[in-house]
């Protein structure tokens, strides 16, 4: 294949992949990433090609494997751009109809389309969907739109367009110049500003570098990385190869979990396909750079997510942090200068080339560049992975792009950043989503997931689970953090069962704030945010716990009873009958009683309730 | 060289030189359990932080792996590294309330009881100094850290008997709290196995003598100068 070595030969390149296409054909594009496919993505493609054939129209319509939209709740999703229509929830069987009505007469099939979920309304354009609509696509401009396998497809849409221009056009100093002048900061997690952490590894001393970008994504409900890497993988890998060449390093390394096959395969493709244009290898469009890169893939330990531990796997050794006292960027693989960044910053790098650093920053706060990507998940209606600007308010998101909460509940928290985040409640919701805001209500920015909770959550059950989630994912190495989180755990468990005592609360900030100080790395100077911040907005909920032993919100089994309100109770008899331990008594169109004797506060009779009369006391 | 400021003394240094080992050739006494001077410094038991001061901040450092650099004002026990010591020490008796180093450390700290539960009577503190010595001195790793978190403890690989492990006996000599323990059998031809409770190592039977084994002869007489080294360093 002819090697690209400069911006005439990327424009020739990509005219004549564009002057291949034949406008009279047809496209559908069938997401085919992680989500889509647990939904039978690939089945929906069989049912294309099968029909295609059968009716002689394969040379009018293309089936592209596509990454994703983010709506993943919803898929199997398919876009007919050609046509306006946007369909989800798609099974097999809806491929006739769609080939028929709408790929050859043009018509929507108006029960895959969209339901609004305020009017009942249906929506036939994907830009007309709330969830789309309050969205900035930057980083997943070309997600949905190119098949991730085909390096072509992305150069089509302008991909390594940046790549030639810093490596024709720009010194590795203007280069980092732009990415200090972008702002861009770390996507992962502590939000270090890219362009300085490049500059100080640039400025190391050695002669052997590496880039390494960390896809090892770990957070409960994050899955906005995994997304990147199966959907559009030249765009870290473009990122990577001007980082590379910035800094000075001829050796990059992919992370990834290997829990995370379609992502390695489709990086794995991607690497071959940039080697074959000469993005990557000796002498890269003959400017004398050279670099590789090689995917590792990682065992899924929570930890190796941490840039020391990832070093150390990296290494072949345990993946264990080590101390950061000279910073990685002058000591981290094999001892060597090594320059980390999370997958989704590395995508931002081609935007930020592409179209300057002054353009970028338009967009976001005075200290948060760009889009972030966050992963929308829990108690909201609409769930997935939404790009917006730096600086969005949470109630944009939870309530314009998510749609509110689910069932009409009251909104109670948000967990934001992954487990050791923080839990932020109402009276923030108003707040800007940017680094500093974050890390000013006691969360942080974390990767970027966020998960909403309703009034059916109990916040000292869920400091008990992030703090039991971190308890198993932490390393052991350190005391604080492994003996400071199983004290932690195992006191919240006591509340949590009935057994809190006077000083708990006392006892677990301190334990807290020691772990802050003394732990060996951010895993387990992270781990006390969960339980801070509900101390924090939810002290009257852990001094209910404890002194007045009640669960309010009906979570923590000891600590509550389901009573049925006389006056709401219709004497349906669901609750009599479906409950497993005849626990309730009452005559059909009467009153019905809950014994509490009997009652083990398993909430069937809660949840199937159509007057809401099971109550919580 | 570099100079820097501990508990008010002035020293001059080779830049880089671990904190704690600058102290000590002061005289200043630092409390530590991972820590020995013939191994990398580990920086897991904590016990050694320091408060370091430079330019404006300050912040808890662990001596074992802190370079000296210059102008750094290192604190060996201002409240806030007290506090912090205290708490470790808590952490230390809920995890292993009957282990005689953890004892009479925690009683030369003034600590009697601690406040948070005892959860466990374990008598490994997880410092890692058999694995280190098996590592960086005998250099045949046989045992190594295994599962994560609350579950992390020293065993085998799979937790079976190693067939590397040349039953030097260095990581009973070096435990601290004397929980791995030598078994010499007598009818055996290696002669010794080492047990620390599920943990079972045990020397080839063999002597490493057969075709397969990828044990140099020499090997073994040159671990056994390491453990002498090693006696004579602590």
């Amino acid at each position: 294949m002819k090697k690209i070595k400069n911006p005439e030969n990327l424009e020739a390149l990509r005219q004549t992949i564009l002057s291949r296409r034949d406008p009279s054909i047809q496209v559908a594009r069938v997401c085919c990433t992680t989500g889509c496919r647990a939904g039978g993505a690939l089945n929906i493609i069989d049912s294309f090609e099968q029909e295609l054939a059968d009716r002689d129209l394969k040379d009018k319509i293309e089936v592209k494997k596509t990454g994703c939209r983010g709506f993943c709740e919803n898929g199997p999703i398919i876009a007919i751009e050609s046509k306006d229509v946007f369909y989800n929830k798609v099974r097999p069987k809806d491929v006739p109809d769609i080939i028929t009505e709408t790929l050859v007469h043009g018509k929507p099939v108006k029960r895959l389309l969209y339901t609004d979920l305020e009017s009942k309304k249906k929506i036939r354009s994907e830009k007309d969907i709330p969830f789309f609509r309050k969205q900035v696509l930057n980083v997943f401009s070309k997600m949905g739109k190119i098949d991730p396998t085909k390096i072509d497809d992305y150069i089509a849409e302008g991909g390594y367009s940046a790549l030639v221009k810093a490596l024709t056009s720009m010194t590795p100093e203007e280069i980092i110049e732009t990415i200090e002048a972008s702002g861009l900061r770390g996507r992962g997690g502590g939000g270090f500003p890219a362009g300085r952490k490049w500059r100080s590894c640039r400025e190391a001393p050695g002669i052997v570098k590496y880039v390494i970008a960390n896809g090892d994504e770990g957070d409960p409900g994050a899955f906005m990385d995994r997304s990147l890497m199966e959907g559009d993988p030249h765009s870290i890998i473009e990122g990577m190869i001007i980082g590379g060449y910035a800094i000075g390093a001829n050796q990059g390394f992919i992370y990834v979990r290997d829990e995370y096959p379609i992502a390695v395969e489709h990086l794995t493709l991607a690497i071959d396909q940039a080697r074959s244009y000469g993005f990557l290898g000796k002498n890269i469009m003959s400017t004398g750079f050279d670099l590789d890169i090689e995917i590792n893939r990682g065992a899924g330990a929570f930890v190796c997510g941490e840039s020391t531990a990832l070093m150390n796997s990296l290494e072949g050794k345990v993946g264990e942090p080590r101390a950061k006292y000279i910073h990685t960027v002058k000591s981290g693989l094999w001892e060597r200068p090594s320059n980390l960044n999370n997958v989704e910053t590395w995508a931002n790098v081609p935007l930020i080339i592409d179209q300057g650093a002054e353009r970028y920053a338009e967009t976001g706060t005075r200290t948060s560049k760009g889009t972030k990507i966050f992963s929308l998940v829990g108690k909201v209606r609409n769930t997935g992975l939404v790009e917006v600007p730096m600086g969005i308010t949470l109630r944009e998101i939870i309530y314009d792009i998510g749609g509110g909460i689910r069932k009409d509940k009251q909104f109670k928290a948000v967990q934001t950043g992954g487990p050791s985040g923080g839990c932020i409640p109402l009276s923030k919701l108003d707040m800007r989503m940017d680094y500093d805001s974050l890390y000013e209500v006691g969360s942080m920015m974390g990767s970027g997931g966020l998960i909403v909770m309703d009034e059916n959550s109990c916040m000292v059950d869920v400091a008990k689970y992030f703090i039991g989630f971190l308890m198993h994912e932490s390393c052991g190495k350190c005391v604080p953090c492994r003996e400071g989180l199983r004290q932690m755990h195992e006191i919240l468990s006591n509340i949590c069962e009935g057994r809190g005592e006077d000083n708990d609360i006392a006892l677990l900030e301190e334990l807290s704030h020691f772990m802050i100080e003394a732990s060996l790395c951010a895993l387990g100077g992270s781990a006390p945010n969960p339980v801070l911040s509900t101390i924090r907005y939810f002290r009257d909920e852990y001094r209910a716990h404890i002194f007045d032993k009640k669960c309010r919100a009906g979570v923590c089994r000891n600590l509550f009873e389901y009573y049925i309100d006389e006056e709401l109770c219709n004497g349906c008899t669901v609750c009599r009958k479906k409950c497993p331990e005849l626990a309730v008594s009452g005559a059909k169109k009467a009153l019905h009683v809950i014994d509490p004797d009997k009652c083990i506060g398993c909430g069937i009779c809660y949840s199937l309730c159509m007057q809401e009369a099971v109550r919580v006391r | 060289m570099v100079t820097l400021t501990i508990d008010g003394q002035h020293v001059r240094v080779e830049e880089g030189t671990p904190i704690l080992e600058v102290a000590r050739k002061l005289g200043l006494h630092i409390p530590t359990l991972c820590y020995h001077p013939a191994l990398k410094p580990h920086g897991a038991c904590r016990l050694c932080m320091v408060e370091v001061n430079k330019n404006k901040w300050s912040k808890l450092v662990t001596s074992c792996n802190y370079p000296a650099e210059e102008g750094l004002e290192v604190s060996t026990s201002s409240d806030r590294v007290k506090r912090i010591r205290r708490v470790l020490m808590e952490l230390f008796l809920a995890r292993c309330p009957n282990v005689p180093v953890i004892q009479q450390l925690a009683e030369r700290k003034g600590i009697r009881t601690s406040r948070l539960k005892k959860i466990d009577d374990q008598r490994c503190i997880l410092c890692g100094l058999c694995v280190r010595t098996c590592e960086e001195m005998v250099g045949v790793s046989a045992i190594s850290f295994t599962n994560r978190g609350t579950d992390r403890e020293v065993n085998t690989p799979f937790g079976i008997a190693s067939d590397v492990c040349i039953g030097c006996g260095a990581c009973t000599y070096i435990c601290p709290t004397t929980c791995i323990e030598m078994i010499c059998n007598s009818d055996d031809a290696g002669g010794q196995s080492l047990h620390m409770g599920e943990l079972a190592l045990e020397a080839c039977p063999y002597n490493h003598a057969c075709d397969t084994c990828e044990m140099e002869q020499h090997f073994v007489e040159d671990m056994k100068s390491a453990v002498q080294q090693l006696r004579k360093t602590s």
